[in-house]
């Protein structure tokens, strides 16, 4: 900053006059609306901002004007500086956003590209449709229970009323465990009294259940079964039930139907009927066979040629199961007293719940691990 | 078992106008699983009439012999002159009475008959066979040849019963009743309301001194022996259109009439009968267990040795017959026109007990007719009748005389009662149906029912399945109606989810899906050959496996011990249907027996067993833990726009075993380890702290070559297997939450030089131990190797990040910590710091 000047010369101060700072207002102002950048705005703010730009210097020069006149030409010179400021600021503004979205434009990519990086992995459908029917139950209370594949025959038969010589029991088509003797020797023959099977049925695991628990027991029980079918597209040897088993003072075949359409409307929507047909099992007494109406043709293709129904084969009706009462020798075998508690049971199998659910159409599919199948069924179901 | 429509309404007045399909919904609802209702006759239009043979000339010239007949079809074809047909069929004679279709016809299949050119002559019409007439086999593979009664012209569809409807039954084992017409009859009168007509109320002669002498030697398993015998037998006799045809209908298939009439009878009422030649049976019939090694052959021609345990039916020579289960070929009469046909038969009908018959049938491997029935319970009260009903029947259609002599030995037993709560079903089903309804319903099933409040109920002779008030209560409520039952839900103590154990399992894989595995569900079977393909020295646990007596495959006979087998062969299956890049895991049980199993004692079941008795049984069973298992093969990561992908490595496998531990809250200590089927230089053991012991749960890492080329698996194939309870073992309790600090990190990076045999883990290890509380976090970030190392080292940098609870470290603390960790690695590893 000049010294004040005590003795000032009014030739000097020519640059104070109104037209000149107008003038180099103006000046200003156009430079910055030139300034096709950024850089060209910055030399121009230098020109005409900084301490040598022309208002800078006249500026300087207000201390030399007499005092009367020193506040109209400081008015003046803020004035014309404040316009100068404000309008470098709105065009250093408006070329930041120029360049801002000139920038964003080029960093722009194809959104649409694909990024299989890392394959999706998925569950098997048996896995997660067991899971989701487990859900239903322990939604009500339930427990699940589990129990071994190999199992013995006291818990595969003995206890749920298969005698020795029931028809039954040969009707299971049951893979029956080597004794250690035929192991030791190499051979099959007559080792079929190992009294240790392959489950034919998840009904071992409700026979330890109650064995485990005191009544009232309700428990969902999945699991792997096996039986000697050979594999084709409606068949598997090895295949998955989910039998429930509820034990409880007073429990009637109006209490199985009710739990079973419940069942039936969380798996499968509102407004399907379900139908039991007598049937018979040694395990259960009464029994019945479990229909549900077709969640496709809801019924409407049994005895209509113009609208079959691939689902149901026209029957309008889906086997799901079997289940009834179960019978009282079970609980006397399983310790429970008969006078005091009944109880239902029902079990299916989860494979053609899944073929008709999904439109499966063969069976092989589900067992042989073909990525292409299992892939699009996801996390659940 | 098949029931025609036609021969069910000789036993119930059926509403005229009832389908095969109402009936189905009816017999359904009452508790018959009625497969289908095959539709005879469907499509079939006439003319189709009897025609007589006149003449017969044949053809000459073509490559196979072909006759053109003129036959005889009254006014059939409306003109009455003889029709000219040709016929390639040669089982027929001049003055035959056989099956004629006329032009205009439409046989079943939509085959539309017109006179037509062939072999140079005009046919006109065809000459039926029963097969184009869709009746079955009639086992003569030509012609009909029908009896001589019978006009030329007459309507052969009305003649032949060619229009019915068969339900198809799929009999319950419990229903043996239903194994017959009378059975199925009597439920069918039931479900309209109507009377039955029961066939097996007949007139019956009592029994007396002079019929074919009959020796019961165990009338435990045979309480009932009923003989008769009939003589003077038309050898020239055959079975009458309408007795073929109702055998054929039900599936069975003609062959004499003595053959034929014994079928009849038992559909008719269920009671197997047997005829014996009685000029073959040599003095008294005997019923008796068999000597050890006695032989019998059986009526198919197979020679059988008897079983100690084996009820048969001797003469004066041995065993003429297996009881229940099929006759002997000794005594078999013969058919007629064979040389010397049967003209004196004695005919059985017995009772035996059905476990007798079940096993002996099951030991011979012989399934029958009759076995069948007898298992699942014949009415011993019929079994008279069913004698007298052959004996009608033989006297009716073959000219016989019935001998005065009736033999009958019966063991009596009383009838069976069972005392039921008046409101037992009620209480069952969950509907009031009241006493009234309760006692009218199980008098229609045959039951006498006495008693206000506490039933007395005695069971009908053909319902020996009916045990037990259940038993009784299902009757009620099936007769009521299935379908009339209400629907409530019942309300079970607040639960509490799942356990920990399933929640792990679920936890795991899903966990495993999402770091890109597909499950599969693989069979459990497996044969030696891929325990041999995996290495596994002689005395490898995983070889001893449980082994079934009855496998789907010989090359498969026991159980998996590990889930690899299966994997790998779902891994090749799916690189052979060209999917490279996989990634496949499984949970599953293995079985590992210990080879110290029991074997299990047959407990009882009319009591709870006792927990010792449970243990002892769960003895006899193999271990069956729960495992998590993967492969990979191919790319783990997909080369792209990205840019490259890589390989699955041995690395990924370790990692899918961390991603299981982490699952499961434990953290796995990962070591060296030399371990079929893995490559011996990049298999990881995985150990857990187990009940407070390091304990090896799995192994992962590259499989050995050699597997992978015994396999047939894609190279450089990876896998991981360990074990899930073990894991949930492993498991500690709530976890501690961890205290965040907000003071600043200070972060220091130090590279270490060790011998490339050192394993990283211990390293880091040691510098964990050596850096102390400051230490937050540690990470490996490279693995160097290079001339400038020297040969057989290897450089680990790691960068450590340090930070306090209670205040800003300073650099001389964190550097301080720092040293006190390569310290510690010096000592423990013998790493020397780079660049030091």
């Amino acid at each position: 900053m000049s010294a004040p000047n005590k003795s000032y010369d009014p030739v000097e101060v020519e640059a104070l006059k109104p037209e000149e700072i107008e003038r180099m207002r103006d000046e200003a102002l156009a430079a910055f609306a030139a300034a096709g950048g950024l850089d060209a705005l910055h030399e121009a703010k230098v020109a005409h901002t900084g301490p040598t730009s022309p208002l800078s210097l006249a500026n300087r020069e207000i201390g030399a004007l007499p005092p009367q006149a020193k506040a109209e030409a400081g008015k003046r010179v803020g004035m014309a500086r404040g316009a100068v400021n404000k309008a470098l600021a709105a065009r250093q503004a408006e070329l930041e956003a120029e360049r801002d979205a000139r920038v964003l434009v080029e960093e722009a990519v194809d959104v649409t590209l694909p990024h299989d990086r890392l394959p999706a992995g998925a569950r098997h459908p048996l896995t997660t449709l067991c899971e989701r029917i487990e859900d239903v139950f322990v939604a009500m209370g339930y427990e699940v229970a589990e129990g071994p594949e190999v199992e013995t025959e006291w818990f595969n038969f003995d206890a749920l009323n298969f005698g020795p010589d029931h028809p039954a029991r040969a009707m299971q088509d049951t893979f029956f465990v080597q004794g250690k003797a035929a192991a030791d020797s190499g051979s099959a023959a007559g080792s079929a009294e190992s009294g240790v099977v392959l489950r034919t049925h998840t009904s071992p695991v409700q026979v330890r259940a109650m064995l485990d628990r005191e009544p009232p027991v309700y428990v969902v029980c999945p699991g792997r079964v096996y039986r000697t079918d050979e594999l084709d597209a409606t068949h598997t040897p090895v295949f998955t039930q989910v039998e429930l088993l509820a034990i409880d003072e007073g429990l009637t075949m109006a209490d199985l139907k009710g739990t079973i359409e419940h069942m039936v409307r969380s798996l499968f929507g509102e407004g399907l009927t379900t139908r039991l047909r007598p049937n018979y099992f040694p395990f259960t007494e009464p029994s019945a066979e479990l229909d549900m109406q077709c969640y496709v043709c809801r019924g409407e293709s049994a005895g209509n040629p113009d609208r079959p129904c691939r689902t149901c084969s026209s029957e309008g009706w889906i086997e799901l199961g079997g289940c009834g009462m179960v019978n009282p020798r079970v609980l006397i075998a399983a310790g429970i007293d008969p006078e005091k508690y009944s109880g239902f049971a029902f079990g299916f199998g989860i494979e053609r719940l899944l073929m008709f659910r999904h439109n499966v159409e063969d069976m092989r599919d589900m067992v042989e691990g073909d990525v292409r199948f299992t892939r699009p069924f996801g996390m659940e179901i | 078992m098949r029931a025609p429509l036609s021969w069910l309404r000789e036993y119930v007045d059926l509403p005229a106008g009832e389908t095969g399909r109402d009936v189905q919904a009816e017999l359904i609802a009452a508790g018959l699983e009625v497969e289908r209702v095959e539709q005879l006759g469907t499509g079939l239009t006439g003319p189709l009439v009897v025609g007589q043979v006149l003449t017969i000339e044949e053809l000459e010239g073509f490559r196979k012999p072909i006759r053109f007949c003129t036959v005889d079809v009254g006014q059939a074809n409306g003109t009455g002159e003889p029709q000219e047909i040709v016929c390639g069929a040669r089982n027929f004679s001049v003055g035959d009475k056989v099956v004629v279709v006329l032009p205009g016809a439409v046989l079943p299949g939509d085959f539309a008959i017109a006179a037509r050119k062939t072999y140079g002559k005009t046919s006109h019409g065809m000459i039926c066979s029963g097969e184009e007439l869709g009746m079955g086999d009639d086992g003569t593979h030509g012609i009909i040849v029908l009896p001589q009664e019978y006009e030329p012209g007459t309507d052969a569809i009305e003649l032949l019963e060619l229009v019915d409807e068969v339900l198809d039954i799929a009999v319950t084992p419990d229903r043996g009743y239903c194994l017959s017409m009378r059975g199925i009859a009597r439920e069918l009168a039931t479900a309209y309301g109507l009377p039955l007509r029961d066939p097996a109320l007949l007139d019956v002669p009592a029994p007396n001194s002079y019929g074919y002498p009959v020796q019961v030697a165990d009338p435990a398993a045979c309480d009932r022996f009923t003989a008769r015998t009939v003589t003077g037998l038309d050898a020239e006799a055959r079975s009458p259109i309408w007795l073929q045809r109702r055998l054929q209908k039900a599936g069975m298939r003609p062959v004499s009439l003595t053959v034929d009439i014994t079928n009849y009878v038992m559909l008719e009422l269920g009671q197997p009968l047997h005829a014996y030649d009685r000029t073959r049976i040599q003095g008294a019939i005997g019923v008796r267990r068999a000597e050890p090694g006695e032989k019998l052959t059986t009526l198919d021609g197979t020679k059988r040795v008897l079983d100690a345990e084996d009820l048969v039916i001797t003469d004066d020579r041995g065993p003429i017959g297996l009881a229940g289960v099929m006759g002997g070929a000794e005594t078999e009469i013969a058919d007629h026109g064979a040389a010397t046909s049967s003209t004196e038969v004695v005919i059985e009908a017995a009772h035996f007990d059905p476990i007798v018959v079940a096993r002996a049938a099951r030991r011979h491997k012989l399934s029958s007719e009759a076995a069948k029935r007898f298992e699942r319970g014949v009415d011993p009260q019929a079994a008279s009748a069913a004698a007298q009903r052959t004996v009608d029947l033989l006297v009716l259609l073959a000219g016989g005389t019935a001998e005065a002599g009736v033999t009958e030995v019966v063991t009596p037993s009383g009838p069976h009662t069972i005392a039921m709560r008046a409101d037992h079903p009620d209480r069952v089903a969950g509907v009031r149906y009241g006493r009234e309804s309760v006692v009218r319903r199980l008098q229609q099933v045959g039951c006498d029912v006495y008693g206000q409040d506490e039933l007395i109920v005695t069971v009908p002779s053909w319902r020996p399945d009916l045990t037990d008030p259940n038993d009784l209560a299902e009757e009620v409520i099936r007769l009521e109606g299935y379908e009339n039952l209400p629907s409530t839900l019942p309300q079970p103590p607040a639960g509490r989810g799942l356990t920990e154990r399933q929640r792990l399992h679920r936890r795991v894989g899903r966990a495993l899906a999402g770091a890109g595995y597909v499950e599969a569900l693989n069979y459990p079977f497996v044969g030696d050959e891929a325990l041999n393909h995996l290495g596994l020295e002689a005395d490898d646990p995983r070889r001893t496996a449980v082994r079934l007596v009855n496998p789907l495959s010989d090359t498969e006979p026991a159980l998996r011990t590990t889930l690899l087998p299966g994997l790998f062969a779902a891994l090749r299956r799916n690189d052979g249907r060209g999917e490279h890049d996989l990634a496949l895991f499984e949970t599953g049980l293995v079985f590992r027996p210990t080879g110290d199993e029991a074997t299990p004692v047959r407990l009882p079941v009319d009591r709870r067993p006792t927990d010792e008795e449970i243990a002892a049984l769960d003895a006899a069973l193999p271990r069956q833990p729960r495992r998590a298992a993967v492969v990979l093969a191919g790319a783990r990561e997909q080369t792209g726009w990205w840019g490259q992908g890589r390989p699955a490595t041995w690395a990924d496998a370790v990692e899918a075993g961390r991603t299981v531990a982490r699952e499961a809250g434990v953290e796995l200590i990962v070591r060296q380890d030399q371990h079929a089927p893995y490559h011996p230089g990049r298999c990881a053991a995985l150990l857990a702290v187990v009940d407070g012991q390091e304990t090896l749960v799995g192994n992962a890492g590259e499989l050995h070559p050699r597997v992978t080329k015994a396999f047939g698996l894609p190279e450089r194939t990876c896998a991981m297997e360990i074990e899930l309870d073990l894991l949930e073992r492993a498991r500690t309790g709530a976890l501690q939450a961890p205290h965040v600090s907000a003071f600043p990190v200070a972060t220091q990076d130090v590279a270490l030089v060790v011998d490339a045999s050192v394993a990283a883990a211990d390293v880091e290890a040691a510098l964990k131990a050596g850096a102390g509380e400051l230490l937050e976090s540690l990470r490996l970030f490279d693995v160097f190797t290079g001339e400038q190392l020297g040969e057989g080292k290897k450089s680990l940098a790691y960068a450590l990040r340090f930070r306090a609870d209670d205040r800003t470290l300073t650099a001389e603390e964190a550097s301080a910590a720092r040293e006190a960790a390569v310290r510690s690695a010096v000592e423990r590893t013998g790493a020397v710091l780079r660049g030091a």
